[in-house]
């Protein structure tokens, strides 16, 4: 090609161009079409988000009796009852979040709950996501919520979706409903579920958390900002922590789920003063719910404000960089002669090759479960002076070079080798990973170990 | 002049993991606007990755700062002058459920 001559490069390019167009317009229609079929799959039982009749109609005797406690309150009211009861909800994520948000909106007599989760029930979930049981562990959390949901209020229509949001299907979906409800757990589903309602128009109750503390606001909402108006650009994706890593008690996205739940009841029913343009920030710890005051819609917003950019849904995970999950994702870091299986490791054990372990986890999670004769240095003080002066100080009366960094799953740990690799002074050492850390310990050597 | 920082919502672990901090700043020469503020606390109170915190002279996206409970962004965001008693809070937004 280096020989081509100007025009021929020209007229190659030209081609190129020509065949692209061709590519791209084939590419649109093709997307045409996967929404048309995606609008067929998934469709209601019923076909509007306006619940019919309802509205007009007085309570019925059961109603009546049903909601009797809520009804006497002023504010609420057999109107407000009427109003809840055909409001239709759409509760993203059927977590920690979206059970008690479920529960709460099917106790109180919403109208319709759409619930939507790709995921299956696992036994980890079960400390928050109150909604699932033993008996249903494996079984799509969608239908999981819809079972207890029903068993509470069989006069809720219940629609689960055992689907992942996805940019395909966020604005079908959601045109069906009148409230959405974000309890997801990952960074690019926040974008896209921000995204689609401010398309679809749509008030978004946007709850989170994580450790000790969680957040609440509502989005698009009566001049007050979408999620893109607070952050424009994503979070670098190494400073965005998830349950799984981070841990959360139970109890913390129980209360936001709460919480998420008065909020649509107050936008349903029209109670109060939603939560829109205010930031409500929980610290279990502390005991103490703040609410501070944030900005309006702004103006140059790229989805919201006077001259959108972004008018129809985008890749979300590209445009975060992260994945839109909050399950581990295995990394590869290091080159395969840097690392071992678990088998291999074994042998090491077995026979009695000097070397010396180090778990560069976090104390906490040592105790939970270990390996015998490791030395502990969590991953964040490896390169500091001190834990190279223990390392070193090992080795020597060891009498090895040989080194193993072990972790919960083997990415902390190729992580620690690179750091070693830099910062440890003693030449010829042999440093290595152990592949899939005490997860895959526990899953193909010892399966007394518990799994965390 | 006293002024009290805090962070939250995992900000804290760009501060040892500590929550709440009350500074007393020397202002009698130079004001301290919130631009200020910031890169006194890359170069005092960041232990580690500076970038994490600050990214150009703001603070880096995913990070919400308010002033007195108020978004800063009404306040004047950067150029903010802070006053006797100010509350700075850096909220890191989370995304679990």
């Amino acid at each position: 090609m280096e020989n081509w001559s100007r025009e021929r490069l020209i007229e190659e390019l030209k081609k190129k161009e020509s065949e692209n167009q061709d590519l791209q317009q084939k590419l649109e229609k093709r997307e045409e079409d996967v929404q048309a079929i995606l609008a067929k799959l998934i469709q209601d039982p019923t076909n509007h988000h306006i619940i019919p009749d309802k509205h007009q109609h007085p309570l019925n005797h059961r109603e009546v009796a049903r909601y009797s406690r809520q009804l006497i309150l002023p504010e609420f009211g057999p109107e407000g009852q009427r109003k809840l009861s055909s409001t239709s909800v759409l509760i993203v994520g059927c977590g920690g979040l979206g059970c008690p948000a479920a529960i709460y909106l099917a106790a109180a007599g919403v109208g319709r709950l759409g619930l939507i989760d790709y995921d299956t029930v696992e036994l980890n979930n079960l400390h928050r996501q109150i909604l699932h049981t033993e008996g249903r562990v494996g079984v799509a959390k969608a239908v999981s919520v819809a079972l207890s949901v029903k068993a509470l209020n069989s006069h809720v229509e219940l629609v689960p979706y055992e689907v992942a949001l996805t940019s395909q299907v966020a604005l079908i979906i959601i045109s069906k409903y009148d409230i959405v409800l974000d309890c997801t757990d990952n960074v690019a589903t926040r974008y896209l579920l921000n995204d689609a309602c401010v398309l679809g128009n749509k008030p978004l109750v946007s709850g989170s958390a994580l450790r000790y503390e969680g957040q609440l606001t509502v989005y698009h909402h009566n001049g007050g900002p979408c999620f893109r108006c607070l952050h424009p650009k994503p979070p670098p994706p190494e400073t965005v922590t998830n349950c799984s890593d981070g841990g959360v008690l139970g109890v913390v996205p129980g209360m936001i789920g709460c919480l998420q739940a008065l909020e649509a009841i107050k936008l349903a029913s029209g109670l109060g003063t939603p939560l829109s343009q205010k930031l409500l920030l929980f610290d279990a710890l502390q005991g103490t719910f703040r609410t501070v005051k944030l900005r309006g819609g702004k103006s140059d917003c790229e989805v919201c404000g006077e001259t959108p950019t972004i008018t129809k849904l985008i890749d979300y995970e590209q445009f975060c960089g992260a994945a839109a999950t909050d399950k581990e994702k295995g990394v590869q870091l290091l080159e395969a002669d840097k690392r071992v299986t678990v088998k291999e490791y074994q042998d090491v054990r077995m026979k009695e090759t000097p070397h010396l372990l180090i778990d560069v986890r976090l104390p906490v999670e040592l105790e939970i479960c270990a390996l015998t004769n490791c030395i502990n240095i969590p991953l964040k003080q490896l390169g500091k002076p001190n834990s190279i002066a223990v390392i070193e100080e090992k080795l020597s009366s060891v009498r090895t070079k040989s080194i193993y960094c072990v972790c919960r799953r083997g990415n902390d740990s190729q992580l620690a080798v690179k750091q070693l690799e830099s910062t440890l002074s003693e030449h010829g050492c042999q440093i290595k990973d152990i592949i899939g850390g005490l997860t895959a310990w526990a899953n193909k050597i010892d399966p007394t170990l518990p799994v965390y | 002049m006293k002024v009290r920082l805090e962070f939250r919502g995992g900000a804290e672990l760009l501060v040892n993991g500590v929550t709440q901090h009350t500074l007393d700043l020397d202002d009698n020469n130079n004001k301290w606007t919130v631009a200020r503020l910031l890169t006194w606390i890359r170069d005092n109170l960041i232990q580690e990755r500076p970038e994490l915190f600050l990214q150009g002279e703001s603070v880096r996206p995913g990070i919400l700062v308010l002033i007195n409970d108020t978004d800063w962004e009404l306040l004047g965001e950067l150029d903010y002058q802070l006053v006797e008693n100010d509350n700075v809070l850096f909220i890191s937004t989370l995304h679990g459920g």
